[in-house]
């Protein structure tokens, strides 16, 4: 003898979240973090950055190489001993700048290679201070 | 409580990107040219000295750059585009409410932020604009947007001012010598047609549209001239929009770089246009059903041709392949053969959000989700990679038919392989 189903009854099933996969749950799932990223660890003023090519050996002994990429951040005041971007006659320069008591210098980093010293009439001006150097190795 | 508006404005926008990376033009005269070289459309302050003229042609004014030395660029918009980014975000810090209003331009609420002393606040914002982008700004600050724009212009145009004009600390004299000096066709929103009308009334300055009888303006101006009235009075009616509106109809066209005369090559420039018109929509969270197609050969006499035929899709869409279809069934019915044509384009309108969109219960195909994923795909493909690294076939891939842009410079801040050089 067959009765119609009561159709007013519910029956609750449970509902999961999380996909589950075969076996049980990954130890790890509280701890889950997002993925590590190079821009946080290289750009702190992300509007303020950016990228610029090297040509050039003047500043080997620093770490900086031919070819290799500069980041530039235009937010950051130069201070002594920083290395820069620097407009001079025009043109994009990296240069270590130095303070010596009343003088301004922008140094190289390679003996081959003369410092300039900065007078009034040259209106010098820092474009940028540099933050970090990609240098590829293959 | 009283606005506080400030209006934020490049000086010589296109101009000064391109000096940011090539700062031996800095103090030289440099002008920007539009799509395809075609006229000035930036000029720095030493060309404006030579009397190089906003929009004129290239070709006349060609051999006068020559000799006076002037820096010639081609608009590099993923440049602008970047740069203009940039320029927001770094306002962004100054004032949570702010307001994107073109490519260069920006409004920000300054109510309830303590300006310092000597509206020191304002000269702080441009300082900064310029060292962390290299860009100069203007800065006008008003209790109205009108007024504001009217603050900006003062503050680009004189000197002694250091880019920052702020009314709010002005007596109403001042302010009205400064409304006074104003003609009637640069208050905002007053566009050369009402000044024409407005000058037949011998109301030809701001000040004189402010002074006006609000009836009579109420009587004779839309709306919009009566709001423009009202805010030279200092009375707000525009406030920031901080979401700009969904666009209502999407154009993408150009001129060609060389004229085109078969059906071949211009469905691949369609296509391309319909192309990126479709990604704009997509880009929106948008669809579309009405699509409109033009020719031109831009020419006057006997051999002058422009026609232009409208279609409809079955259901709203934004599917590119549904778009190059009707657009290419539509450009059939118009392209006569034998003719030098100069440019096509395609406009995309009855733009409606996708959630929700209606559809046509005999369609069959509505929303044809395979299309679209096809299409999404294809986006971040393309946005992955370049533009148009995956594209319809076409679209042409020899396209004589591109901008001329000869006077390009590097898209330095958005491809690995043209960053800008730095000499060690």
């Amino acid at each position: 003898m067959f009765k119609p189903g009561d159709a007013t009854q519910k029956k609750e099933l449970p509902f999961y979240t999380d996909r589950i996969s075969a076996g049980f749950p990954s130890p790890a799932e509280d701890h889950i973090e997002k993925k590590l990223d190079l821009n946080e660890l290289v750009i702190k003023h992300p509007s303020a950055s950016y990228f610029v090519k090297v040509t050039g050996d003047s500043m080997k002994n620093s770490g900086i190489n031919d070819g290799d990429v500069l980041v530039v951040d235009k937010s950051l005041s130069a201070v002594d001993n920083d290395i820069v971007i620097a407009v001079l006659n025009g043109e994009l320069t990296v240069k270590r700048v130095k303070r010596s008591r009343k003088d301004l210098f922008l140094v190289p980093e390679n003996p081959e290679f003369e410092p300039i010293k900065i007078t009034p009439e040259m209106d010098l001006i820092v474009w940028g201070v540099v933050t970090a150097v990609i240098h590829r190795l293959k | 409580m009283k606005n506080i508006f400030a209006l934020v404005d490049c000086n010589n926008f296109y101009v000064s990107c391109e000096r940011v990376f090539a700062p031996a033009f800095e103090n030289r005269p440099v002008v920007v040219l539009s799509n395809n070289d075609g006229c000035i459309i930036s000029r720095s302050k030493e060309a404006k000295a030579l009397g190089i003229k906003m929009g004129e042609p290239f070709f006349k004014c060609e051999r006068t750059l020559k000799e006076h030395g002037v820096k010639v660029f081609s608009s590099n918009y993923a440049l602008y585009g970047d740069i203009s980014r940039r320029v927001i975000d770094t306002l962004r810090q100054f004032s949570p409410d702010i307001e994107i209003y073109s490519i260069d331009e920006a409004f920000l609420l300054l109510d309830g932020i303590d300006q310092g002393p000597d509206r020191g606040y304002a000269h702080l914002i441009r300082d900064t604009v310029k060292k962390w982008t290299g860009i100069p700004v203007s800065l006008g600050i008003a209790g109205t947007k009108t007024l504001a724009k009217i603050a900006n212009e003062r503050a680009k145009h004189d000197a002694s001012l250091n880019g920052v004009l702020d009314i709010t600390q002005m007596d109403g004299a001042t302010i009205d010598e400064l409304l006074r000096s104003t003609d009637i066709e640069d208050v905002w929103g007053i566009g050369f047609r009402w000044a024409n009308f407005l000058r037949k009334h011998r109301i030809d300055t701001a000040y004189a549209l402010k002074k006006a009888d609000t009836s009579w303006v109420r009587r004779h101006m839309t709306v919009v001239g009566e709001r423009t009235a009202m805010e030279l009075n200092g009375i707000s009616c525009l406030s920031l929009e901080k979401a700009p509106a969904p666009k209502k109809q999407i154009v993408s066209s150009r001129s060609f770089g060389k004229p085109v005369s078969t059906l071949t090559e211009m469905n691949e420039a369609l296509s391309y246009y319909v192309t990126r018109a479709s990604e704009r929509l997509r880009r929106e969270g948008s669809v579309a059903s009405a699509v409109q197609v033009f020719i031109t050969t831009g020419s006057f006499g006997k051999d002058a041709y422009f026609n232009m035929a409208s279609g409809r899709l079955p259901a709203p869409s934004a599917d590119t392949s549904s778009f190059i279809r009707i657009s290419k069934a539509l450009m059939e019915g118009i392209f006569r053969k034998g003719l030098s044509y100069k440019k096509c384009g395609v406009i995309i309108s009855d733009i409606t959000s996708a959630q929700g969109a209606e559809t046509d219960l005999f369609a069959g195909n509505y929303r044809n989700s395979k299309k679209e994923d096809l299409s999404r795909a294809m986006d971040s493909i393309n946005k992955k990679w370049e533009r148009d690294t995956v594209s319809f076939a076409s679209n042409g891939r020899e396209r004589k038919w591109v901008m001329r842009r000869g006077f390009l410079s590097g898209r330095v801040t958005t491809r690995w392989d043209e960053l800008p050089v730095v000499k060690a």
